[in-house]
């Protein structure tokens, strides 16, 4: 596997991303803004079950009114433990589901409205995914040929048996592996191959945005730094825009603009990368930091955090973290504390508001 | 002081309709009494290999081919499986990556734990269920006494690593093996684990093996540390050593693909290629086709563990007595 081809050699024919090559836009116009996106599952007991057995109904608020805006080239990672809602956004953003409450505009207009219309294919064309586990998204009975051409056939994009070959050669390339790979099938490749077999297939379209939901969680330390650098320089050479979305923050660090860190289905901190690791501000985003080993501290003695999330079926009262926060009070018991800009970063958190912590 | 552990040559081998696979090819090290050794290294290294073949767990067709295990000077790579038994649990213990699969779903955890330790110690049933009941509160379970009687499927992820813990602790073994303990923990939860696996070993006395791919989790826990590639050792020395002086070109190449909290760095150092399988070792030393630094002996002989600085490092840049081009 050689590594990442240089800048000039992008197989991109030529004026056809014209206005996205070269080096990100200014940030002017947000090309991705969610504002108050929610997403709730009845995870009730059947029907019969709740008459016979008095049972209520259950919802599960696995994504409570979450807004965040994503400018044209950039990226914006979403952090948190497993059970947050990270997932969730991910899949409410490509249109897997449909929001219970809120709305996800793509550039100006209204996805979700769009997805359900004739509109649906050109911007599904426009926004990609690429998935956690590379063993699991890709057909394995399926050779790289068809599951990188899949895209282009179904959007129409190229036609004639030669000119889709051509192109998935390309797309192979621009990943880093061989035109002739495209002749092999998935579990002939590593874990890291695989993973550059999902983001040529998520490139075939051209798309300005891509989701990317774990992306390098299922890899190994040295390949992760392969497909890390390749996913930066495919953003750097084509203008993508990125959701990425990670529970490992030195990843997160690493790769993004901008961080929202989400506990129990909802944003507790959205800040600028660098403000976010240097001066964190809420309570469990200093946790989270406070919980990643340090690779440069042996031995070092900390004090671990305290508790488990919660359960999301019954999550507690007033702030969702006030049972593990060691600035809870009364206030954060009662009154649940939204999302607001305080002293140039998006935090909700009643201690931080009050000058408390 | 006498090594706890002693692994000398131990090669483990597969064999499959396409010829015999080697995957721990000629593996030494040793653990003393109450140390922490780190065993690190990508998928496929072999780690977990190296745990299972010491606890005697390797799964057929895979065998011990030669080599031997010594655990307090007496072989135990060669018991029959009946000794074997009795030595798992109470002299060695093991922690898995899934909590959940190491327990019985259908018993409560009140009885896994009676059982290992009746099995395994002298003691009536009060006894026991005293000491369970001791064992869930020192590993933080809190209500410890009502808890015992819960079934694994009422406890969360870490709370059932840490019921886990206590079974691997109940008979008072010398050696903990844990096999990528908090893997499949969120990180908050993993910082628990690992300070509690550190602290409860300590005050048994016991020694662990800790298999993991996260080198921050090895930074934090161990005294010493292995680096594995391809069904070998890399390199073997203290901890800080190997992280901060890194004597393997692998090792070198791993720590600085590692994206941390501190370095500002636009791209992250990368290997580029993948470690090879197991039927495709190249002749010499394995790492060599992606080494930045091999030269021909590299391609011909494959290097010992040679002593490296504070380290001993599998690599030809450190034979003392040859020369080595700059």
């Amino acid at each position: 596997m050689s590594s990442v081809l240089p800048l000039d050699s992008l197989p991109f024919p030529a004026g056809e991303r014209a206005g996205a090559r070269g080096a990100p836009l200014a940030a002017s116009t947000p090309l991705v803004q969610a504002t108050d996106l929610a997403k709730t599952f009845d995870v009730s007991a059947p029907w019969l079950n709740r008459v016979l057995e008095r049972k209520p109904r259950q919802l599960l608020h696995a994504v409570d009114g979450v807004s965040f805006a994503i400018a044209k080239g950039r990226t914006l990672a979403l952090v948190g433990e497993s059970g947050c809602g990270k997932s969730t956004v991910a899949r409410l953003l490509v249109g897997l589901y449909a929001p219970t409450r809120g709305s996800f505009a793509f550039d100006g207009q209204d996805a979700h409205a769009a997805f359900r219309s004739a509109q649906g294919r050109q911007l599904r064309r426009r926004i990609q995914m690429i998935f956690q586990d590379p063993y699991a998204s890709l057909n394995p009975r399926w050779k790289v040929q068809d599951i990188v051409a899949e895209p282009l056939k179904e959007h129409g994009l190229v036609t004639g048996a030669a000119a889709l070959r051509e192109r998935v050669g390309e797309l192979l390339s621009s990943v880093g592996l061989a035109a002739q790979d495209a002749a092999r099938y998935p579990h002939q490749f590593s874990g890291g191959q695989r993973q550059r077999i999902s983001i040529a297939r998520a490139l075939a379209t051209h798309p300005d945005f891509l989701v990317c939901d774990e992306p390098t969680s299922a890899l190994d330390v040295s390949v992760q730094a392969q497909v890390l650098n390749l996913m930066k320089d495919l953003q750097r050479r084509l203008g993508l825009t990125y959701l990425f979305i990670s529970h490992n923050l030195a990843v997160v660090r690493h790769v993004s603009d901008e961080v929202g860190v989400m506990y129990l289905g909802r944003l507790v901190e959205l800040a600028d990368r660098q403000q976010l690791f240097a001066q964190p501000r809420h309570p469990y985003t200093r946790m989270l930091l406070d919980a990643i080993p340090k690779m440069h501290d042996t031995g070092r003695a900390r004090t671990p955090v305290q508790g488990e999330v919660p359960n999301p079926l019954n999550p507690p009262s007033g702030c969702a973290f006030h049972p593990r926060c060691p600035h809870a009070d009364a206030r954060c018991r009662a009154e649940r504390p939204v999302l607001q800009e305080i002293r140039g970063v998006r935090v909700a958190c009643h201690a931080v508001e009050e000058g408390r912590v | 002081m006498a090594p706890l552990l002693q692994v000398r040559d131990l090669v483990v081998e597969f064999p499959t309709r396409r010829g015999t696979l080697r995957a721990l090819d000629r593996i030494s090290f040793e653990i003393a009494p109450g140390e922490i050794l780190g065993v690190v290294g990508e998928s496929g290294a072999g780690k977990s290999l190296t745990g299972a073949a010491i606890i005697g767990l390797l799964e057929p067709p895979g065998r011990i081919a030669s080599g031997e295990v010594l655990l307090e000077g007496e072989r135990i790579d060669k018991l029959p499986f009946e000794r074997l038994r009795h030595i798992r649990g109470r002299k060695i213990g093991a922690i898995f990556q899934d909590p959940l699969t190491s327990l019985n779903p259908l018993y409560t955890i009140g009885r896994q734990l009676t059982e290992t330790i009746q099995a395994h110690l002298p003691v009536d049933r009060t006894e026991a269920r005293r000491r369970a009941i001791a064992l869930l509160e020192e590993t933080g379970i809190p209500a410890a006494a009502q808890r015992i009687d819960h079934y694994p499927h009422q406890f969360s992820g870490g709370m059932r690593q840490r019921v886990v813990i206590a079974l691997a602790l109940a008979a008072e073994p010398r050696l903990v093996v844990a096999d990528e303990p908090t893997t499949a923990l969120d990180v908050s939860i993993q910082a628990q684990i690992i300070q509690l696996l550190k602290r409860i070993c300590r005050e048994h006395g016991a020694a662990v093996m800790l298999i993991t791919h996260d080198m921050g989790v090895i930074a934090e826990t161990c005294d010493r540390v292995a680096v594995m590639y391809a069904g070998r050792l890399a390199e073997v020395g203290p901890v800080h050593e190997v992280i901060h002086q890194p004597a393997h070109p692998y090792t070198t190449g791993l720590m600085a693909s590692i994206p941390d909290m501190e370095s500002e760095r636009e791209r992250l150092a990368q290997i580029d290629g993948a470690m090879p399988r197991l039927n495709a070792i190249p002749p010499g030393c394995a790492y060599n086709p992606r080494c930045p630094r091999a030269f021909g002996r590299c391609t011909r002989e494959r290097p010992e563990l040679l002593a490296a600085g504070a380290t001993r490092a599998a690599c030809w840049l450190h034979d003392a007595s040859a020369q080595v081009p700059a």
